[in-house]
């Protein structure tokens, strides 16, 4: 191995690589005149920055997306491996690490596939013709007359060299072009098989998965003591004595700003025990009313109504019947059965987090803003956490425990939120109302729609702003107060997500009322606005449906032109063996619902079955069938999970999810306050895949949560009918409209 | 502090801790084992479930001197990549998990059922899991998995 950097390259990023090819330099942003490359290679334009071939015979690629237990590492390394022709067990993938990846900003969206995806297809497909070509040149035949086997080059009359043999030769130090054209899915080896996920194994043999399973040298334990309530502030705290409490190796106060390292996990524990029972805070009233009374609230709060589109249809006929509805959904958790967890250590002003954050660069930023320094002295390395669902604790707690790691003495620190912590301060999914009117014309057809959406936030990441949106900041003697970012605009939308219908129904107007200023703090959760978007929209097609006396399959791909939407919608109805005109008995009975996730990613339609006890008020999901469009499938099974597991986790949302606060404070302190889905409740669920290999990759991960909401909502409708319109269904809520 | 001689996983661990240690923290911490995890540290979501003298305990609420004089064992303890126990091949096979931090304790509270019941029925499954907690909502594959494995384990 050559010990000189090969030029261009930086001696530190060269080092850190530790690369005999290329070590990685930052991608140099779209400037005047450059084309748009596809996917995320157009932010990162450089080859090597998405992949290195070793002499050792490995390929090791790059991605700044994140794995999440949604098997995206597998899913890029199967695109990877097609487009290289080399077996899946060569490669090596690297996520997140602002030293050594790609910045792709946040692993969320349902975007990976179609970002990462896309760039890695193109950045590989070109690698092998720069290899090929200095294959030729070896061989001394021409490139079109070589083929490829797993890394080994072939030429037609006989003679061989190896990726590994060229590794010195093909300079991937330069600018992608994306004139190689990617494979046909005909040639595809991996692209469309379920191949296991690489991360499975470890997870269930005790292997350093997670980040709470990272362990430094000298490392010692954190834990914070986060106020009693959101407008409280610290009056005072006996700091000395929990200082001297055993274990005791720092504690932190910085205006309200609380936190303790000891040199065992259960000493730093029982030091944030000591020092909450000591500290004295001054509360005051922030949060909203509870009940009904919060959606008056909401909608009452200085939002200007904004439309997000407005279209008349000049021939449509008069409405011979118009109907309006109201529905809502609570403040909901992301739930992680991790609580957030960081490891920070500071050396020589450096600082390094390892981190569950779903995007690590807009982290550093934020984290860069907050201690005064460059970006380029921090780094941020990816560790998976335990599932997030969105923008949970994991980067709010990497402040945690940088701050707490700078009276270490630079000793790193592991800092994990206890269960309290996290329930009472992860940002949650916004509460949201949904005014829906409508009108059918003397043929049942829908000739008039409005929808208005109420809501807070969907997105106050890191990054999202100009401000700095990690916790502590707010807390800290000298605060950084939030800057509150603008709602995700349209096309994908935030608040607004899914609001606008894809069916044809005349005259549509959607308009929203954005509340940037929210009493409880809000975030992504998964599908944004929609979630409750596409439940109360297709919650009210079927209140159409029924006032047009329609069936809710027929009346939908009646209003429905898109191919694709009406295969998902008659996909689903046929493998549940959906019969027109079938009522409910009481207790029984089935519902539809459909959605294209973003109006942009995958097409979800599904059929839900539910159990009503009208006694008790509850609600059983037993059976559940979907069907989904996801353009090009890259791994079957890994679609399946996703929507398998989508379905069920809004079935939890739906059944049971809020929540709870007084006038001051949080109340959902534990899973006693926060009751989940458990196995006896979950649903049979079957996935059909309408596989289409010639269209492009669309996201799947959130594509089921908005369907399977509306379809046990419309399911629960048909069995009793009665329409609950307030989420969530519970028990007390299900036997007050029975009764 | 104190000294106590531990079974984890067939070995003797000496550790020398307070007495009221949650098992957990030496399980993760003295001993470096990753399978058994932090989800609440209130025996609510059994992510920290480990085996002790066969029966799955909450680590994260059993002190250290309750479980001094047991059998302790940690997925570990069951198999390794290279002689992976059924529960974890099946748990492999039917690719039962997302993030996967809640599967050390259904693999520990599977292995404690498959033990007193060769042959469960999905509901004998559904009730001795009942009690952890799955966010990412692999609840189906679970069960699958511990079906597998129970196969396995009986041919």
């Amino acid at each position: 191995m050559s010990a000189t950097p090969p030029r261009g390259v930086s001696r530190r990023a060269f080092l850190e690589t530790g690369a005999l090819v290329v070590g990685f330099a930052l991608a140099p942003r779209l400037a005047r005149g450059q084309d748009r490359l596809p996917g995320s290679l157009n932010g990162n334009r450089r080859l090597d920055a998405w992949l290195r071939v070793d002499p050792n015979g490995t390929v090791t690629i790059f991605t700044g997306k994140i794995e999440l237990g949604q098997g995206i590492g597998t899913a890029l390394s199967q695109i990877a491996a097609d487009e290289l022709d080399v077996d899946l067990k060569r490669l090596d993938v690297v996520h997140g690490d602002t030293a050594r990846t790609p910045d792709e900003g946040q692993t969320a969206g349902s975007l990976s596939v179609e970002q990462s995806g896309t760039a890695l297809r193109f950045a590989c497909a070109e690698a092998r013709g720069i290899l090929l070509t200095a294959a030729a040149v070896k061989l001394g035949v021409p490139a079109a007359d070589l083929s490829v086997r797993d890394g080994t080059i072939g030429a037609s009359g006989g003679g061989r060299v190896t990726y590994w043999d060229l590794a010195g030769d093909a300079d991937l130090g330069r600018e992608a072009t994306a004139k190689a054209t990617p494979k046909p899915p005909s040639e595809h080896t991996w692209v469309g098989k379920s191949v296991r996920r690489r991360d499975i194994p470890k997870k269930f043999t005790g292997g350093a998965v997670y980040v709470q399973d990272v362990r430094l040298p000298g490392m010692v334990f954190g834990r914070v003591v986060r106020p009693p309530s959101p407008g409280a502030e610290l009056a005072s705290v006996d700091e000395a004595r929990v200082r001297s409490l055993p274990g005791v190796v720092a504690v932190v106060r910085d205006g309200s700003f609380l936190a303790v390292a000891a040199a065992r996990e259960e000493q730093a524990i029982r030091a944030r025990e000591a020092l909450k029972q000591s500290a004295r805070w001054k509360e005051t009233e922030s949060l909203p009313p509870s009940g009904d009374a919060l959606y008056r609230d909401l909608m009452a709060r200085p939002a200007p109504a904004q439309t997000v589109i407005e279209k008349t249809a000049p021939a449509a006929a008069a409405a011979v019947k118009t109907l309006d509805a109201l529905y809502t959904r609570p403040y909901q958790c992301h739930g992680s059965i991790g609580p957030s967890c960081a490891v920070a250590q500071w050396q020589d002003g450096r600082l390094t987090v390892w981190t569950h954050s779903q995007g690590v660069f807009p982290l550093r930023g934020d984290l860069a803003k907050a201690f005064g320094v460059e970006a380029k002295d921090i780094r941020c390395i990816h560790a998976e956490g335990a599932g997030c669902y969105g923008h949970n604790g994991a980067d709010d707690v990497a402040l945690d425990a940088a701050l707490l790691a700078r009276a270490t003495g630079g000793r790193p620190v592991k800092l994990q939120w206890m269960r309290d912590d996290e329930f009472m301060w992860e940002p949650y999914g916004s509460a949201m109302v949904m005014k829906l009117s409508g009108g059918i014309d003397a043929q049942g057809n829908v000739v008039a729609w409005s929808h208005e959406v109420w809501s807070h936030p969907h997105s106050t990441r890191p990054g999202s702003s100009s401000g700095v949106n990690l916790l502590a900041a707010r807390h800290l003697a000298r605060p950084s107060a939030p800057v509150l970012p603008a709602d995700v605009p349209q096309p994908a939308g935030g608040s607004d997500r899914n609001a606008i219908p894809l069916y044809d129904f005349g005259s549509v107007k959607v308009v929203k009322h954005y509340v940037a200023q929210a009493p409880l703090r809000t975030s992504a959760l998964r599908t944004l606005g929609g979630y409750a978007n596409v439940f109360a929209l297709e919650s009210f097609v079927d209140e159409l449906a029924a006032a047009a006396g329609a069936d809710p399959v027929e009346f939908r791909l009646r209003h429905t032109t898109d191919p694709r939407a009406r295969a998902v919608i008659e996909a689903a109805a046929q493998h549940a063996s959906w019969k027109p005109g079938a009522t409910g008995d009481g207790a029984r009975g089935r519902g539809v619902a459909f959605a294209r996730y973003k109006n942009l990613a995958c097409y979800c339609a599904m059929v839900a079955d539910v159990a009503v006890d009208r006694a008790w008020g509850r609600v059983r999901v037993t059976r559940v069938v979907a069907a989904v469009d996801a353009g090009q499938i890259v791994n079957p099974d890994g679609v399946v999970n996703q929507i398998e597991g989508g379905i069920i986790q809004s079935a939890s949302w739906t059944l049971k999810e809020s929540v709870r606060f007084d006038r001051t404070r949080v109340t959902t302190r534990s899973w006693v306050d926060y009751p989940i889905v458990r196995f006896d409740e979950v649903p049979e669920v079957e996935v059909v895949l309408l596989n289409r290999p010639s269209e492009r990759f669309l996201g799947v991960g959130e594509g089921a949560h908005g369907p399977a909401a509306a379809a046990i909502a419309n399911a629960l409708a048909h069995a009793t009918g009665r329409r609950l319109r307030a989420l969530p269904f519970t028990a007390e809520r299900v036997k007050q409209a029975l009764a | 502090m104190a000294t106590f001689t531990l079974q984890v996983n067939g070995e003797s661990k000496t550790v020398a801790v307070d007495s009221d240690t949650p098992l957990l923290y030496i399980l993760r911490n003295d001993l470096e084992l990753n399978g058994p995890k932090f989800g609440c540290g209130l025996a609510q979501c059994g992510a920290c479930t480990v085996l002790v003298d066969g029966k799955p305990v909450r680590s994260c609420v059993a002190t250290v001197t309750s479980v001094a004089k047991g059998r302790i064992t940690t997925i570990e303890g069951l198999g390794t990549l290279d002689r992976l126990h059924p529960l974890q091949r099946a748990f492999i096979e039917e690719q039962a998990c997302q993030c996967g931090y809640c599967g050390n304790g259904m693999v520990m509270s599977a292995k404690a059922l498959l033990d007193r019941n060769p042959r469960p029925s999905d509901r004998d499954v559904k009730a001795a899991l009942n009690g952890h907690l799955c966010r990412c909502a692999s609840h189906n594959r679970i069960v699958r998995a511990v079906q597998r494995a129970a196969a396995e384990m009986r041919s």
